[in-house]
């Protein structure tokens, strides 16, 4: 294990970490601010319906649980399949991905109808339910977790940390299974009921995971003034570059499959073609901005070694995603439910209808806040325990000139 | 006085299975509906009597006897029940357990219009979602939410194939004692089942005695058992064999 000759190091208290909690803490009270809010009145003051029914604060917080289980992804190439060079990212990835969860479950929980229940999800299990199986997917996600960073923190521990790699590599992989089956057993909507939703989850996660910890790599040396080489910085750039190819031949699969099904040309057409701001999002923000732009910044060799590009790829990957989650999540529930197929139908209940979904400045507080949770976490994590190597510079991480 | 409700609809089952038994081949399909006219059959349950699945709860929908497309069965869901009127809520954020549907066939032109609610599925996608089990099918084939441990996820929304289910955007008052909601819960169409375990007919099928047969799928001999045989009875989306308890004649 290459962490050995490396030093881990809690970064230092100074007028930065209090400046970012602060930062950070507004938002966090924004989040707090719009849950009591819409607690106190009830969900009519968010833009979700009867007819969406999942909204902004789904979208964020799908994207941070999503997220979450990529960002393990750093961790377990260097455990997993042994890469040396990601090896010392281990702690963080696994902080990260801890972090990146509880805040995506945070927003989740304090959007239900009633987040006092809580307990009651706790104990009563529908296990014909993917949802409840999630639940305890996360619970032991962040269980794996903290063993697998107990064992790279304690050294009487260390035996264990091949078997708590592999563990928690396996179970973050079944645990975003779960994610994308939360739609893809969705028999009733043609824009779900798949089974590529699930692998197209996985390699969503790999994005995501990655492109948030590529961000948040570099702020944490950046703003204590270690040093962060370009052989990490690199490795991850192309690896980055790997996963967004990977989910545009999956969405490619899955776009393809659809038109080819008669049943599903209508909300092919709908989110491809007709959508308004869902067809937008999906070229402009999700394939444009979100894919091909961070590959053209990750492959244009003038940007070789230019970290300003591969923070652009990453922002606008993460861009995508959001875009991504909102396309599936709420084009998939704009498009109207087929009750008659072949036929048209209409109702005083917005049946065949296009269904209309303006975000309120609540959901976006409150998937904010979760946002800022995930981040204070990390930044008081790498404050009060040795998550960060001292410096990932090239002779450091790649002692050897790399292999 | 439910007990005199209960041997009126008896007595008409009888009638209605004579009837069918008359009519032989010949049988039109009002003719059935009109022998069971007062809407089908609820044998009282005593209270301390267990739900079991020896009874599955269904109703026939005549969609051609409808000339409101089934308006008038939306209405008397609504007051019995007394959702739709929240004061804060948008339209598209006020509970709706039932609704009329215009169906209109894009090749043909052929138009009806029909009620729709709470399929009351024998496969239901909202209880196999619910995390906590608290969307529920009772032994008698009765879907329904368990409001007390309703988390307010609303998944069972998202599976649903007939946009049944409504979540309460806010806090209510004025509820009706029998039908209690909840603000941050889900809720549909419940078949009435106060009415039902007391031995009376749904609201819904009370308010279209010629157009709905209500009754025990399970029993060959009931009303709409016999009406379903005869006339047959289409389910909306078939094809995702979910086999309902409501079935239309006419769509």
């Amino acid at each position: 294990m290459a962490s050995q000759a490396i030093i881990f190091r809690e970064t230092r208290e100074g007028r930065g970490f209090y400046i970012l909690l602060a930062v950070l803490g507004v938002f966090l009270a924004l989040g707090a601010i719009a849950f009591f809010y819409a607690e106190h009145h009830g969900h009519y003051v968010t833009g979700m319906t009867n007819q969406v029914v999942w909204g902004m604060p789904h979208v964020f917080a799908i994207f941070l649980i999503v997220a979450a289980s990529g960002a393990l992804n750093v961790g377990s190439i260097g455990t997993v399949f042994g890469k040396q060079l990601y090896q010392p990212m281990g702690r963080l990835s696994a902080l990260v991905a801890i972090s990146l969860l509880l805040g995506g479950l945070i927003v989740l929980v304090l959007d239900l109808g009633h987040p006092d229940r809580l307990i009651v999800a706790m104990t009563h299990y529908n296990f014909r339910s993917i949802f409840a199986w999630n639940i305890i997917l996360y619970n032991g996600f962040l269980v794996l977790s903290a063993v697998y960073i107990w064992t790279m923190m304690d050294r009487h521990a260390k035996a264990f940390y091949k078997p708590a790699g592999f563990a928690a590599f396996t179970w973050r992989l079944v645990l975003t299974t779960g994610t994308g089956s939360i739609f893809g057993f969705l028999v009733a909507r043609d824009f779900y009921n798949s089974a590529i939703l699930a692998p197209l989850f996985i390699a969503m996660s790999f994005v995501f995971g990655l492109a948030v910890f590529i961000l948040v790599l570099y702020c944490a040396y950046k703003w204590t003034g270690r040093e962060l080489g370009d052989a990490v910085l690199n490795r991850l750039r192309y690896l980055l570059a790997v996963f967004i190819g990977a989910v545009l031949l999956l969405e490619l699969a899955r776009h393809l499959t659809s038109l080819y099904i008669a049943q599903r040309a209508g909300v092919e057409a709908f989110i491809l073609h007709d959508g308004g701001i869902y067809t937008q999002l999906f070229w402009v923000a999700q394939i444009l901005l979100g894919s091909l732009l961070p590959l053209s910044l990750i492959f244009c060799r003038k940007l070789k070694n230019n970290h300003v590009a591969l923070l652009l790829a990453a922002g606008f990957a993460i861009l995508g995603g959001f875009a991504q989650l909102y396309v599936i999540l709420i084009g998939g529930q704009a498009y109207p439910l087929t009750l008659f197929p072949g036929a048209e139908v209409s109702s005083d209940y917005f049946d065949g209808a296009i269904n209309a979904y303006t975000p309120s400045m609540w959901e976006f507080m409150l998937g904010v806040g979760g946002v800022a949770l995930s981040l204070v976490m990390v930044t008081i994590g790498v404050k009060v325990l040795r998550f960060l190597p001292e410096s990932l510079s090239d002779a450091v991480a790649e002692p050897h000139g790399g292999k | 006085m439910s007990q005199n409700r209960v041997d009126e609809y008896r007595r008409k089952l009888v009638m209605a299975a004579g009837g069918v038994a008359a009519g032989a081949a010949a049988l039109a399909s009002g003719f059935i509906l009109r022998e069971a006219n007062a809407g089908g059959e609820a044998p009282t349950r005593p209270a301390d009597q267990a739900v079991t699945n020896a009874r599955r709860w269904g109703m026939l929908i005549d969609v051609t006897r409808l000339p409101d497309g089934g308006a008038a069965m939306v209405a008397a869901c609504k007051q019995e029940h007394g959702w739709g009127d929240e004061g804060h809520s948008s339209d598209a954020q006020k509970a709706h357990w039932a609704r009329v549907v215009k169906v209109t066939d894009k090749l043909t032109q052929n138009s009806f219009s029909l009620p729709v609610m709470c399929q009351h599925c024998e496969h239901p996608p909202c209880v196999d979602v619910c995390p906590t089990g608290a969307s529920m099918r009772r032994a008698d084939g009765i879907v329904q939410v368990n409001k007390h441990i309703c988390i307010g996820c609303r998944y069972c929304m998202m599976a649903c194939p007939y946009k049944a289910r409504s979540f309460v955007h806010e806090n209510l008052t004025d509820q009706r004692p029998y039908s209690p909601r909840g603000i941050g819960t889900v809720e549909s169409c419940n078949m009435c089942v106060h009415r039902i375990d007391e031995g009376r007919l749904p609201a819904c099928v009370e308010a279209a005695p010629d157009a709905v047969v209500f009754g025990d799928l399970n029993d060959p001999g009931s009303a709409i058992s016999q009406a379903l045989k005869a006339m047959g009875g289409k389910q909306i989306r078939a094809d995702l064999n979910l086999n309902t308890g409501v079935r239309y004649h006419g769509i």
